[in-house]
């Protein structure tokens, strides 16, 4: 199929950018998105011309770097899926598909489609974990018993990829999903426990320092999740914050 | 970290927990505009007693009216803050595709609730004061039901109340859930629960609308 390709072109991330106009032909419905951007790319280096910057990495919806807003949606189309995992048989002969990157304050535009997703890491890095003694005495993760429910729960959470669809996708620009997994994760789990509080309180502060919004429970973030985070999760982050904000000096 | 109750989760609590209190009121209200169609007398009295009851004057009106004016200044806040957070906007964007329009749009369901308040306060909370504060008339315990009936003989009056309810009913359809959410409340209940929201939101919005229309069409006789 033929296709015009509307993409958002930026060279770096203090000039500004615009919608670039490319047509790309012959491309099979069997392609995913990441592919049919790569014929445009050798097409455009063939041509002497700057290929488009873009994040990609394992390419089958695990790593979470393939970030692309495509016609207004957060990975495209479909729901519950990543964009290397987008397939080119969504789109018709003749379509126009505009690629934009992740909008939001805390994920600066780098160049092209790449955004900067450190916030992510910064707020992992103020919680997202738990202290667990490496010197040769852990106790092994299997013996501590866990209630069913809660380990598929917790599993749940932690199928998170941090990909920033949520806050794509957010009117807000919220990270609550992704920082909701991430406490939840924990949260459910008896090793989670020793630095509960001191995680929520910490995480939710790195979201506010980094420039998130707030939530307003629009939904668009579960939503458009590829993994299909739920927002129970949002409700136990909220839980867990007011509990700990309320024990904690 | 200082001041954190005023992180984005403590301010949507905050925000929570004053629609929570504004939709136990509006339950409130409406039972008390249900008894002026249903039994005038009665309505008077307990317009009496809730217009001369020092508790309810000088303790739980002040908070009604604090909560009101917290929830919109705080809307209107997490409004920007939140706008602010996305700089560049998208040039495509199917926000439908992922979300509802009354959740997206609440900031503006809600200015046209203030709007309607401002309309509401000079119809009835105004002259209220002036009566009892600035006039000092004497107490009339019989007044109510008539002053009520003839603030609705207006049809345009009555149009702007039922328009204005009908935003109210969007704002609620998102609100009710969304409380709850906020709060932490998302289990097994969840889908009564929002169930339970649409009943409110509908209800109790169509409700004023009822009665508003009722005195309008049975205007007084003496
Ligand atoms: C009788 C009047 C009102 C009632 C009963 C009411 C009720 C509610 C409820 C229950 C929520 C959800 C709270 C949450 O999820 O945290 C909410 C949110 C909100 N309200 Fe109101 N509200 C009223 C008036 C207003 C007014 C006058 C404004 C003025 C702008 C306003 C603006 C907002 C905004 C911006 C939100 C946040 C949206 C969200 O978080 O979903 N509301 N309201
Ligand atoms: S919650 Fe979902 S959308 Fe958000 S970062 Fe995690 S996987 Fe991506
Ligand atoms: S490239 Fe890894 S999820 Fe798409």
């Amino acid at each position: 199929m033929n296709l015009t390709l509307k993409i958002w072109r930026q060279k770096g991330s203090n000039v500004k950018g615009k919608l670039v106009a490319y047509n790309v032909a012959d491309i099979s419905e069997h392609m995913s998105f990441l592919e049919m951007m790569d014929v445009l790319n050798e097409q455009l280096v063939n041509s002497g011309e700057e290929p488009v910057a873009f994040d990609h990495d394992c390419r089958e919806g695990i790593c979470g770097s393939c970030s692309m807003y495509i016609n207004g949606r957060a990975h495209g189309p479909d729901g519950g899926i990543t964009t290397c995992q987008l397939h080119m048989r969504t789109f018709k002969d003749g379509d126009t598909i505009i690629v934009e990157p992740w909008r939001a304050k805390a994920f600066p535009v780098v160049k092209d489609l790449v955004v900067d997703r450190s916030a992510f890491d910064r707020i992992q890095q103020a919680g997202g974990y738990i202290s667990v003694n490496t010197s040769g005495n852990t106790q092994d993760a299997n013996a501590i018993p866990i209630p069913k429910l809660n380990a598929d729960l917790a599993m749940d959470a932690a199928t998170c990829i941090g990909c920033g669809a949520c806050v794509a996708a957010c009117k807000n620009a919220s990270a609550s999903l992704f920082v909701a997994a991430k406490v939840s994760q924990y949260a459910l789990l008896p090793q989670g426990q020793v630095e509960a509080n001191d995680r929520v309180i910490n995480m939710v502060d790195q979201m506010d320092a980094e420039g998130f919004g707030s939530c307003t429970n629009t939904g668009a973030c579960s939503a458009e999740c590829p993994k299909d985070i739920s927002l129970e999760n949002i409700a136990r982050m909220n839980r867990e914050y007011m509990r700990a904000k309320a024990v904690t000096k | 970290m200082a001041n954190s109750t005023f992180t984005t989760i403590g301010r949507k609590v905050l925000m929570a927990l004053s629609g929570f209190f504004l939709m136990f009121f509006l339950l409130q209200h409406l039972t008390i505009n249900m008894l002026s169609v249903i039994s005038p007398d009665m309505f008077n009295s307990v317009s009496h007693f809730f217009g001369y009851n020092p508790v309810i004057q000088f303790a739980l009106q002040p908070v009604l009216i604090f909560a009101v004016v917290f929830h919109f200044i705080m809307g209107f806040y997490l409004e920007l803050k939140n706008n602010k957070a996305r700089e560049v906007k998208y040039a495509a964007n199917s926000a439908s595709e992922n979300s509802s329009w009354i959740s997206r749009n609440m900031v503006y369901s809600g200015l046209v609730i203030l709007a309607f308040l401002a309309l509401h306060f000079a119809d009835f909370w105004i002259p209220e004061m002036e009566y009892k504060y600035v006039a000092a008339e004497a107490q009339d315990a019989t007044r109510y039901h008539h002053e009520l009936v003839e603030k609705f003989q207006s049809p345009v009056k009555v149009g702007l109340y039922a328009l204005s309810f009908v935003f109210l009913a969007l704002h609620l359809l998102h609100g009710f859930q969304s409380a709850f959410q906020t709060v932490g409340f998302n289990n097994k209940y969840t889908p009564l629960l929002k169930k339970l929201g649409n009943i409110y939101g509908v209800a109790i919005p169509a409700l004023f609308i009822l009665i508003a229309v009722y005195h309008y069409l049975n205007p007084l006789t003496h």
